[in-house]
Formats: structure tokens, C-alpha cells, sequence
């Protein structure tokens, strides 16, 4: 009987593991135009409890310095008491700090781009840092949800 | 005891019967989920290929697409989804296919066919390498924002690449040669002129990249690469930070500000001022790195972070090689490469 539970053990694991393979890289595309996706974005991060620190105007910069580009932007985010507590606890993780969405035209629609944290898991191999991954992951998931909705 | 062994029956149960049903497969949620971001919801293409382009449509079987699906393109962008089973694939190519309902799928012997090589060689380089790289690498970039005028709906594709070799017959190969492709660039060869024998030289000449094929995959795996770069400082924290400026601007970079960390997150006053953020940016840099993949500006523009932590002063940033795995674009590697060194050179410089 024990070797059948076992048995079960390691197919449920497996079955588990193999359903929550990562993506690496979190997308959205959304039908609005740049400006208004912009907007769900910044309000997308405001309702999953987020602050947002600030915006990179990456096309600006291209734009002065004589390049043709589209809307191009980086949203920067986080939750100012879990950044200080990240950042005092893990040093190492400050590069990664805080969170951060691209946003870019394409023609008429928009889209989204973030890293998936869960990519840092192999790096950072703290258990309490796999949960704060897995739980970026969800947060970044429902912004993209939601902004693709927001349509 | 006995009911422990039946609950993780029941629990197993639940993941194998929840495995089935997410895998039941629905063409169109399973493209929305996977492919609409790049290729867009109509298959009018992006960041991809135009899926829905009757050109493309009419030139390619559905075997190609299956395995273009299940094997992807290593180094260029389109992942292989390697989790979806041979049943889901088949839906999503079935979507596909519902967009041209008018268009006859073709179908491909899988028989190879022979030429010879030397002269598919000559002819390569007369014919195909200006738009397809002369070891038939493909065209540069991908996305339609930076790389390519919204009137030209396809790069050249990768012919050496192993997904691509693997995905196409001889025959489909062949067929693209013959005809072109309407609607892109790739024109019939036989109505430039070529005779079917030269055809099937170059198709044999395609073919031959197979044996260098493996040499397009990544030499290291992400794991293999520190998540970042970091240095101990021997000056202090304000020191530090202007030397990173100079390092960086002696880089050629242009700076683009210094900020703190929790900047935006706490009020003033309220901050940690001993995490400093250094942005600086090579626009040219930039602008090339967003033609090779309009998606890598979510790690732009470059920062070097400064912390006085416990009285030691260390400087950090990101590793671009690592992130450079993310994108699964060879050509964004090399420029990752290139900043990976920028980096090192930088926090060398400034912990000197």
C-alpha cells in the first residue's frame, strides 16, 4: 500500500510540475491604442495594490536623439513596504527592483511585456523568495488581464 | 490511515482529469493564449510572422505549421510549446486555417529531393543570400515597430535554423521556389529564370545547412549565469556613484539620471537615500537592440544600482546575458554579450 501511495506521490508531483512550467516572458496585446492601454496599465497596478514609482519615456529619448520610433514606455512599480523589506533582507535582488511593465505601439494596438519573476527562482533559491516570485507572477498576470480588458 | 492513500487518489484524480480538460482542444482559445500577442488576433501579425497572409497560407502544409508550432524557431523569437500536446497543436493549426477558408491547404511529399549541392551553393548566393543571409541566417529583427516598414509584412526567414529544417519538406521548399510566395518579397524562381534542376540544387543546397544546424542553439544554458553582476566599492556611497557616471559616460553612454531606489514609492524625507540608481543610455545602442527585439526595452535603459549597506559600498546591475535567454533571439545574445562586458568594464572602472 505504502508503494502506491508513493507511487501517487510522484505522479501528483509530476503532474503538478509539468502544470506549472513558466513562461519567461509575460505578454498582453490590447486593442486600444497606446494611450488608453497606458492608462488601464497605470490603473491596472493601482488596483492590484501597486504604486507606481515611475514612468521611463523610452521613446522620448530615441526621439531626441534623431531615431524614428513608436510609443515606447517602462512602467515601474511596487509596494513601497515590501520594496524596503526586499531590499534590506536580499541586496542581491535591488537590480531587479521594482517590478516593471514595457508597453509599446504596434500600429493601432498596444503591447505589454514583462519578465516572468519565476525566472529568478533558480538564482535566488531562498523559499520565501519563491513565494514572492510566484505571487509577481499572479499580480503581473492580472495587470495584463486586466488592461487587456480594459478595451 | 486508509483514507490518507484515497485522498491522494481523489487529489490525483482531480490533476489528471483537470490536465484533460485544459488540454480539451479549442483552436481559437488556444491561439489567443499563446499566439495572438505576437501574431496578432487575426493572424495580421507583429512582433511574428502574418499567419493569415494567403501567400503564407497557400505555400505551407499543416505539417510545417504543426511542427513550426511544437519545435519553434531556436534563437529566433517564436518559442516551441513544448507543452501542448499533438491534439492541441492540430486546433491551433485548424484556426489558422479558418481564416482563408477559401485557400486549398497543400499538402508535401516527405521524400527528399537531390541536387547538387555546389551548384545550390552558387546559386544561393546569387539568388537568395541578399534577403536571406548568405549562410542563410535570415533577415535582422522582428516586430513591426522598429525593424521593418509596416508595408513589408515579413522578414526573410532563418532557412539554416533547426526548427525550420525540421518543420519543412524538400517538397514545401521546393513549391516556395517555384511559385514565390504572393504578397511578400519571395518571388517564383522559375519565372526569374531558374530550370527545376536549379531548383532542386538550391533545395538541396538548403537541406545541407542541417549539418551545421546544431551550432545555432545556445552554448550555455540560463542557469549557468549569475542572475547579476556585483562589486565591492573601497569609496564612499556619493563617490561611488559619480564614478559610475564617469565610467559610464566613458562608454559612450549619455546619462540619464540618478534616482533612489524607493523614489516614488516613499515620500521625501521618508527614503533610503543609500540606494542610488544610475540610468544611462546608448541611444544608438538602444534603437539597435529594439530592431533586433522591440520587447528588450523592459531591461533598458541601462542602470548600475550603488547601496551602502552594513559600511561596505557595492555597485550591481542586472547580467544581460542572463535576461538575453528570455527572449530566445541569438541575434539579442550577441548584443547582450556586448553588454554584459559594458557592465563589467563599468563597475570595474568604478570600484578602482
Amino acid at each position: 500500500m505504502r508503494r502506491l501511495l508513493r507511487g501517487v506521490l510522484v505522479l501528483l508531483v509530476c503532474a503538478v510540475a509539468v502544470g506549472a512550467r513558466a513562461e519567461d516572458l509575460l505578454m498582453a496585446r490590447s486593442h486600444a491604442q497606446f494611450e488608453e492601454s497606458m492608462a488601464a496599465l497605470q490603473q491596472a497596478i493601482g488596483a492590484q495594490g501597486y504604486t507606481l514609482s515611475r514612468v521611463q519615456r523610452v521613446d522620448i529619448g530615441l526621439t531626441a536623439s534623431g531615431f524614428t520610433t513608436d510609443k515606447y514606455r517602462v512602467v515601474f512599480f511596487g509596494k513601497p513596504a515590501e520594496i524596503r523589506a526586499l531590499s534590506a533582507d536580499h541586496p542581491d535582488l535591488i537590480p531587479y527592483l521594482p517590478l516593471q511593465i514595457a508597453i509599446f505601439a504596434e500600429g493601432d494596438e498596444t503591447l505589454l511585456i514583462a519578465a516572468n519573476p519565476v525566472h529568478l527562482t533558480a538564482a535566488y533559491t531562498d523559499p520565501e523568495l519563491g513565494a514572492v516570485f510566484a505571487r509577481w507572477e499572479q499580480d503581473l498576470r492580472a495587470i495584463l488581464d486586466a488592461v487587456r480588458q480594459a478595451e | 490511515m486508509n483514507r490518507l492513500p484515497r485522498c491522494f487518489c481523489f487529489l490525483f484524480m482531480l490533476v489528471v482529469v483537470g490536465h484533460a480538460y485544459a488540454a480539451a482542444p479549442d483552436g481559437a482559445r488556444l491561439y489567443a493564449q499563446h499566439c495572438a500577442v505576437c501574431h496578432g488576433d487575426s493572424g495580421t501579425g507583429g512582433v511574428g510572422v502574418p499567419l493569415a497572409l494567403p501567400g503564407f497560407q497557400a505555400s505551407v502544409d499543416d505539417a510545417y505549421l504543426h511542427e513550426t508550432i511544437r519545435r519553434g524557431r531556436p534563437g529566433r523569437v517564436m518559442p516551441a510549446f513544448t507543452r501542448l500536446s499533438a491534439a492541441e497543436i492540430d486546433a491551433i493549426v485548424g484556426h489558422l486555417r479558418g481564416w482563408r477558408k477559401n485557400t486549398v491547404a497543400p499538402t508535401f511529399a516527405t521524400t527528399r529531393i537531390r541536387g547538387d549541392v555546389h551548384k545550390g551553393a552558387a546559386l544561393f548566393a546569387q539568388h537568395c543570400a541578399s534577403c536571406h543571409g548568405d549562410q542563410g541566417q535570415g533577415g535582422h529583427g522582428t516586430g513591426v515597430t522598429f525593424s521593418r516598414p509596416r508595408d513589408l509584412p515579413i522578414i526573410a526567414p532563418a532557412l539554416n535554423n533547426p526548427g525550420f529544417l525540421a518543420a519543412a519538406s524538400d517538397s514545401q521548399i521546393k513549391a516556395t521556389l517555384m511559385r514565390g510566395r504572393e504578397g511578400t518579397p519571395m518571388v517564383s524562381f522559375l519565372k526569374q529564370g531558374l530550370s527545376e534542376q536549379d531548383i532542386d540544387a538550391l533545395v538541396a543546397y538548403v537541406r545541407s545547412f542541417a549539418a551545421t544546424a546544431a551550432s545555432a542553439q545556445p552554448a550555455t544554458a540560463i542557469d549557468d549565469e549569475p542572475a547579476m553582476l556585483m562589486m565591492e566599492s573601497p569609496y564612499t556611497l556619493e563617490e561611488t556613484v559619480e564614478a559610475v557616471k564617469r565610467a559610464a559616460v566613458g562608454k559612450n553612454f549619455r546619462l540619464i539620471r540618478d534616482q533612489i531606489l524607493e523614489d516614488g514609492l516613499f515620500p521625501a524625507g521618508q527614503q533610503n537615500t543609500r540606494q542610488v540608481m544610475v540610468y544611462f543610455c546608448n541611444f544608438k545602442f538602444l534603437y539597435d537592440a529594439l530592431a533586433l527585439d522591440p520587447r528588450v526595452g523592459l531591461f533598458l535603459p541601462c542602470r548600475v544600482t550603488v547601496v551602502e549597506r552594513e559600511g561596505k559600498v557595492l555597485v550591481m546591475s542586472i547580467n544581460p546575458k542572463r535576461l538575453s535567454h528570455l527572449f530566445n533571439n541569438a541575434a539579442l545574445d550577441r548584443a547582450c554579450d556586448e553588454m554584459y562586458k559594458l557592465y563589467e568594464e563599468i563597475l570595474e572602472e568604478a570600484t578602482l
